[in-house]
């Protein structure tokens, strides 16, 4: 009994931990986005599954990279 | 103000600043925080997104003046002026207001001429001159 028991604990820390792990990921993918301001005072806000932002995302990504290399 | 010194100033004051450029109007690099391997590789890639950033937006009549990257790993911010470009990289969720200020802030301390050396004050003529003439 005291087994199961320690069974059941393990299993529901370690689905709260792989929930934990998802919602962070999925909440890291909403930041995702490109925010432009120009001279004239106009902003365009670009989310990560706009087509426009697909280009420059990775290259963000890629500079990330390079700098912390 | 020297280049280095700038950003070396701007990566004090901003703690959230992790690395840094500044590119001239021709896509030269004037200063940069990182060491001479990884810096070119960073100047080429921020001008590779400056341009996407361009595209991306679809204003082709406005002038970009500042850009905000943000992605899981950490923002890349572009600032521009005249004629130079200062882009910066960050954690995630920086504190978007600050990092624009302080970047442009660095901006114009590159745009702002050199402060020229103050004249010497001139020695008085020995008094004595003309009494040794004498």
């Amino acid at each position: 009994m005291p087994r199961r028991r320690a069974v059941a604990g393990l299993a529901l820390v370690a689905g709260s931990l792989a929930g934990v792990v998802a919602l962070r990921r999925r909440s890291a993918r909403r930041r995702d986005r490109v925010d432009v301001y120009f001279e004239d005072g106009s902003m365009v806000s670009l989310a990560d599954d706009a087509p426009e932002a697909s280009t420059v995302l990775p290259l963000a990504r890629r500079i990330l990279e390079t700098t912390r290399a | 103000m020297d280049g280095a010194q700038a950003l070396s100033d701007l990566t004090e004051i901003s703690s959230q600043i992790q690395a840094a450029i500044v590119l001239d109007a021709d896509g030269s690099t004037l200063a940069t925080t990182l060491d001479e391997q990884r810096g070119p590789e960073f100047a080429e890639a921020v001008q590779e997104l400056l341009s996407a950033v361009q595209r991306a937006s679809g204003n082709d009549e406005g002038k970009l003046a500042q850009a905000e990257i943000a992605t899981g790993d950490g923002s890349v911010f572009l600032v521009r002026d005249e004629q130079r470009t200062i882009a910066a990289t960050t954690g995630p969720e920086p504190t978007v207001g600050l990092v624009f200020y302080d970047l442009k802030s660095c901006l114009r301390g590159f745009a702002e001429p050199k402060p020229k050396p103050k004249p010497r004050a001139r020695k008085p003529k020995a008094e004595d001159e003309g009494d040794a003439a004498a």
